[in-house]
């Protein structure tokens, strides 16, 4: 079987954010880019099913620039087997990218296809998703389990206050969140073998943005709030301030 | 009829969410604003007082009913709620931000071939177009965006939009029987861990962070927790450390809250904790270091050991 794994090229965590001169998109200068944190999950999991099946394929998917090259390098490391960048310079919005990403799972022929649950920039987490629907797939979304018994899934995914236990089939999309397995590292065996890999690069299927981004800004600074005092000594004041001054206790 | 909103309930075990009376309002606030009307839906089984829904504004609710709907399924209720858009004329689809509602948004607009704006944290109706504001980067920046296509999935981040005071008006109810609901996938069981809260849905969050030194001392920050009604959370480094399960984190890769109190307790502040709960109306911080970042967003600071301050803070409150 053929697996498919999308994954993003996303600014760190660590990252502060400064808008561009567009007033719309983060200014690129002096962030450092990594491979989204999620989506190191979904590698695992289509890594580890793969050495469950035997037989099969995971190739690794990126929509982006050329510099996303360098992630799909770190999802070969860890042991997919090849990589496609669907390029494209251009914003697209999570609609756009999941038309061109469900045009190249087709191609593909994958059947079962794991993403991160969301990228860390914009924050949607509706890419999986989207993609599963344009394609007919199943989908179950922030899966911290995963099992697949010949055609049939069982995943566990988290909700407020715990989990539910989903049941579907192939194909689906399954998307990852932290817990759902412990990511491996990439051996140098495997990062020495990265760089024979091919990454085969076209262009993204053209497809249109169904939102706009109007502008970006900065959310309200937070007045300077105050020092209570030190110590345990400065609780009954503390205290008196939540109910009193804030009211919420 | 272009600005008449159609608001999804949520239903978990027959009762009805407190984000969906959330977004029933926001909807019917909305829609006065745009001169629509608004319709609720509810998928699920029995389902314990719909009528109170008109109390949030919903002054028509339909409850589209199947034993089988009682628990979710993502294919069943997609298609469901996309029949529902269609037959009612609906162009613009509210949906809290939950984790059903984040599941089952994006289908929907599919479906629809709508665009999906998740996350919102307010909307503004400028020359006859809805500008949605969502945070971005787990908060450190907003965006402004707008919808390019005739219809439009909306989902509303919990906690944000006011359910305020329920008035006494009763939602007149629909009950539609369906049968052959689509099951490919489906809900076959929840775990939830009873009583407890979830750092997602409260009110008062009480984290705690690499100061609170091991897995044992969060007993520290469970019973301040229990005392004020709070969720438990965590920091990241707790988390990675095996200390917290990942559930409770908050932040950039674990959740972002907007809780009425926050108290962070052992917590230094990296950008990436502060981004997931800096929209908190109060933040209260505890922490050794007085240079700490997390007291350059904290309303009310103490500079001291968690060890010594947070005992101190249960006695007052048992007072």
């Amino acid at each position: 079987m053929k697996i498919a794994v999308c994954v993003s090229h996303v600014p760190d965590t660590a990252t502060k954010v400064n808008i561009g001169p567009d007033g719309k998109t983060l200014d690129p200068n002096g962030v450092a880019f990594v491979l989204n944190p999620y989506d190191e999950y979904a590698i695992e999991e289509a890594l580890k099913t793969k050495e469950l099946l035997g037989e099969s394929e995971v190739v690794v998917i990126s929509l982006g620039p050329d510099v996303n090259k360098e992630t799909i390098r770190k999802a070969l490391a860890m042991g997919a087997d090849g990589g496609v960048l669907l390029k494209d310079e251009n914003y697209r919005d999570s609609y756009a990218v999941a038309k061109a990403l469900a045009a190249e799972i087709e191609t593909q022929g994958a059947q079962l296809v794991f993403f991160g649950k969301q990228s860390v920039d914009y924050d949607n987490g509706i890419v999986g998703q989207l993609t599963a629907e344009m394609l007919g797939f199943n989908c179950a979304t922030v899966a911290v389990d995963f099992k697949l018994d010949g055609d049939k899934i069982t995943v566990e995914r988290e909700i407020e206050g715990g989990k539910e236990v989903v049941e579907t089939s192939i194909p689906a999309v399954i998307t990852a969140q932290k817990g759902l397995n412990e990511p491996r590292y990439a051996s140098l065996k495997g990062i020495m073998a990265a760089k024979r890999k091919t990454i085969e690069e076209k262009e993204a299927a053209a497809a249109e943005n169904y939102t706009e981004v109007l502008g970006m800004k900065k959310p309200p600074e937070k007045a300077a709030g105050k020092i209570v005092g030190e110590d345990a000594s400065a609780v009954p004041e503390l205290i008196r301030l939540l109910k009193e001054e804030a009211k919420v206790i | 009829m272009a600005n008449n909103i159609l608001v999804f309930i949520e239903q978990r075990d027959g009762k009805i969410k407190k984000a969906s009376f959330e977004a029933a309002k926001a909807a019917s606030d909305f829609a006065a604003k745009l001169g629509g009307e608004i319709k609720a839906v509810v998928i699920g089984g029995e389902v314990e007082n719909v009528a109170q829904l008109g109390g949030y504004g919903a002054a028509n609710v339909v409850h589209i009913k199947n034993s089988e709907l009682t628990k979710y399924s993502s294919s069943a209720y997609a298609e469901l709620l996309t029949k529902e858009m269609s037959d009612g004329g609906f162009d613009i689809l509210f949906i809290s931000n939950t984790a059903m509602g984040r599941d089952l948004a994006p289908r929907v607009a599919v479906q629809n071939n709508a665009a999906a704006i998740i996350d919102c944290t307010a909307f503004d109706y400028q020359d006859g177009t809805i500008v949605a504001t969502r945070p971005v980067y787990a908060g450190k920046a907003l965006v402004d965006v707008k919808a390019t296509t005739e219809k439009k999935v909306f989902t509303l981040r919990p906690n944000v939009f006011s359910a305020g005071s329920p008035s006494d008006a009763s939602a007149t109810v629909e009950v539609k029987e369906v049968s052959d609901v689509n099951l490919k996938s489906r809900v076959v069981e929840e775990k939830l861990s009873s009583g407890k809260l979830d750092v997602a849905e409260a009110d008062i969050i009480v984290s705690g962070g690499r100061g609170m030194k091991d897995a044992e001392s969060f007993k520290l920050v469970e019973e301040l927790a229990g005392l004020l009604g709070a969720a438990v959370g965590a920091s990241r480094a707790v988390v990675d450390a095996g200390w917290r399960p990942h559930s409770e984190q908050v932040g950039q890769t674990g959740k972002t809250v907007s809780p009425s109190l926050y108290v962070a307790l052992g917590i230094s502040g990296a950008i990436q904790h502060l981004a997931g709960m800096r929209s908190s109306k109060f933040i209260v911080a505890v922490n050794k270091d007085k240079d700490a970042p997390i007291f350059q967003v904290a309303d009310y600071g103490i500079v001291g050991d968690v060890f010594d301050v947070v005992p101190a803070m249960i006695e007052e409150l048992k007072k």
